[in-house]
């Protein structure tokens, strides 16, 4: 894939990373009158210190301590299972897990990814999420939306916008993850 | 390029499919490297979660046939085997020897060939020659999975006890492991042996000398013929006295009383905190003490329950990776 020698651009630095939490973190607070009713759930890997960090941004702008859960989608996928001899479609993922110990019943679930792009993953987690209990309803926050959606989903709140060309990549660093903040914009091929 | 992109890019740790396309099967521990059992037991761990919930349903493997076929009595193992595929999604065909045309006269190769028609993805088997699973396996597309071949491998039981030992004493390397009784006829103490030896523990097997298969020092582990030896384990493995399949007239023991007499596991044989297991079925009384198998220290209904989720990840491991290693993340230069 990416050599090392080709350049990323960089979208979001450090500081526009936190301001684009904040902006999210200050939507939610808004949207959700009753916010002892919101729960966080982020998506293996970078959705976890994601929701993590709404979690205390949400504490600071309103003082409340919504649930936060962690949810690994790699058992909902449609992608991992290959047929016969051939090799798998995808790596087989590192499974990590799922910590739900709220009940869901009546919660406004947001789920957290980093970045939204075909839309499988949310897939994978609204069904997942199903499988432990029955929100009432299901938002979407995401840090970056790079369209090329496969499927009806749309996110509820979006850190930033950014069209981009399939064969580029986008690449949601985290301080936790990659001890760093950034987010990356790796050029395909064809430049 | 193009096609490789539209997927999303990889998190750093996950791990690299197989190079070759092989079909990969399930037949001897032999056939496993200590990262694939160490995968294979986290992978178990994951699916134990899932057990807990109200919901126990994967839909990972939604589409795919598993076949189970079973040319021997069972009880935990075919029912293990169809409640974890079932759990996962797949679609699940039993069959058993009797009943089937196998009663007929139908031989496992032509057998495997009907079989082979239906495209199954897995098939699960026991049959009491050695051997039988490579025969299926020539004459199917599907993997494979042994379900216990005669005296040769019982590679899933090893696997369920290696993970109710890691849950329960949170290692396996290290430890002492004594296996007790019936060596000579057991598949699950060949399977067994390899496994515990592969993931660092000592292994000393323990039982009389006819039972005992001269020789098998030459895998690595100890060999006494004292249940005095018993005592210095961290877990007691006791095996089944199998009479099925001793030979007509051949005396082994000169009596399954003399047997319990020197080589029964009775409470006063063992010390609080040794664990025990067995792979069942239990002969009380022969053996296994009543009182030793319900003692608190008795792993052997966990060993059922383990049993469940590590099939579980057997079934999705073979249908979605093979031998990995971890792929080293690729960060491209940052602009400054």
């Amino acid at each position: 894939m990416a050599t090392p020698t080709r350049t990323a651009t960089t979208l979001l630095d450090a500081d526009a990373l936190g301001r684009t939490l904040q902006r999210i973190a200050h939507e939610i607070v808004e949207r959700n009158e009753d916010l002892s009713k919101v729960a966080l759930v982020g998506i293996h890997t970078r959705g976890v210190p994601l929701a993590q960090r709404l979690r205390r941004l949400i504490q600071e702008f309103a003082d409340v301590e919504v649930a936060l859960g962690t949810l690994d989608i790699t058992f909902y996928r449609d992608d991992l299972v290959a047929r016969g001899g051939d090799a798998p479609l995808h790596p087989q993922p590192v499974v990590k897990a799922t910590t739900l110990d709220f009940s869901l019943e009546g919660l406004t679930c947001i789920l957290v990814d980093d970045v939204l792009y075909t839309g499988r993953t949310i897939r994978a987690a609204i069904e997942a999420l199903f499988d432990y209990g029955r929100p009432e309803r299901v938002q979407l926050a995401c840090l970056v939306d790079r369209g090329h959606r496969e499927l009806p989903i749309r996110p509820d709140y979006v850190g930033k916008n950014l069209p981009s060309a399939r064969d580029e990549r986008v690449q949601v660093q985290l301080v936790e993850v990659d001890e760093v903040d950034a987010v990356l914009l790796i050029p395909g091929n064809e430049r | 390029m193009a096609e490789t992109t539209t997927t999303p890019p990889l998190a750093r740790d996950e791990l690299l499919p197989p190079k070759t396309g092989e079909r990969r099967h399930l037949i001897s521990i032999g056939d496993l490297s200590k990262e694939d059992v160490e995968r294979l037991l986290t992978l178990a761990t994951a699916f134990a979660s899932t057990l807990e919930r109200d919901v126990k349903k994967l839909p990972i493997l939604r589409g795919r046939t598993v076949v189970n076929m079973f040319y021997e009595s069972s009880t935990r193992t075919s029912s293990s085997f169809e409640l974890a595929a079932k759990r996962l999604s797949a679609d699940v065909m039993s069959i058993k020897a009797s009943g089937s045309s196998v009663d007929k006269g139908e031989s496992l190769k032509d057998t495997a060939l009907t079989i082979g028609c239906y495209d199954p993805d897995v098939i699960i088997l026991r049959h009491p020659e050695i051997g039988a699973p490579e025969l299926v396996a020539r004459f199917t597309d599907a993997h494979i999975v042994n379900a216990g071949d005669g005296k040769h491998q019982h590679p899933t039981q090893a696997l369920l006890d290696l993970y109710t030992i890691q849950e329960e004493l949170e290692r396996i390397e290290g430890l002492h492991i004594a296996i007790v009784g019936d060596v000579l006829h057991s598949r699950v103490a060949r399977s067994d042996i390899q496994a515990f030896l592969l993931m660092g523990a000592k292994v000393t097997l323990v039982g009389p000398p006819p039972l005992i298969p001269r020789g098998i020092e030459a895998m690595g582990c100890e060999v006494s013929y004292d249940i005095d030896a018993i005592k210095d384990a961290d877990v007691v493995y006791i095996l089944r006295m199998q009479r099925e399949r001793m030979l007509e007239g051949a005396n082994y023991v000169p009596s399954l009383r003399e047997y319990t007499a020197r080589w029964g596991v009775t409470a006063d044989r063992v010390r609080p905190g040794q664990k025990i297991m067995h792979p069942g079925p239990m002969n009380r009384g022969v053996e296994i003490d009543g009182d030793v198998a319900d003692a608190a220290d008795a792993l052997i209904e966990r060993q059922v329950r383990s049993g469940l989720a590590v099939r579980m990840a057997v079934l999705y491991d073979l249908l979605t990776a093979g031998p990995v290693g971890v792929k080293v993340a690729e960060i491209a230069e940052v602009a400054p």
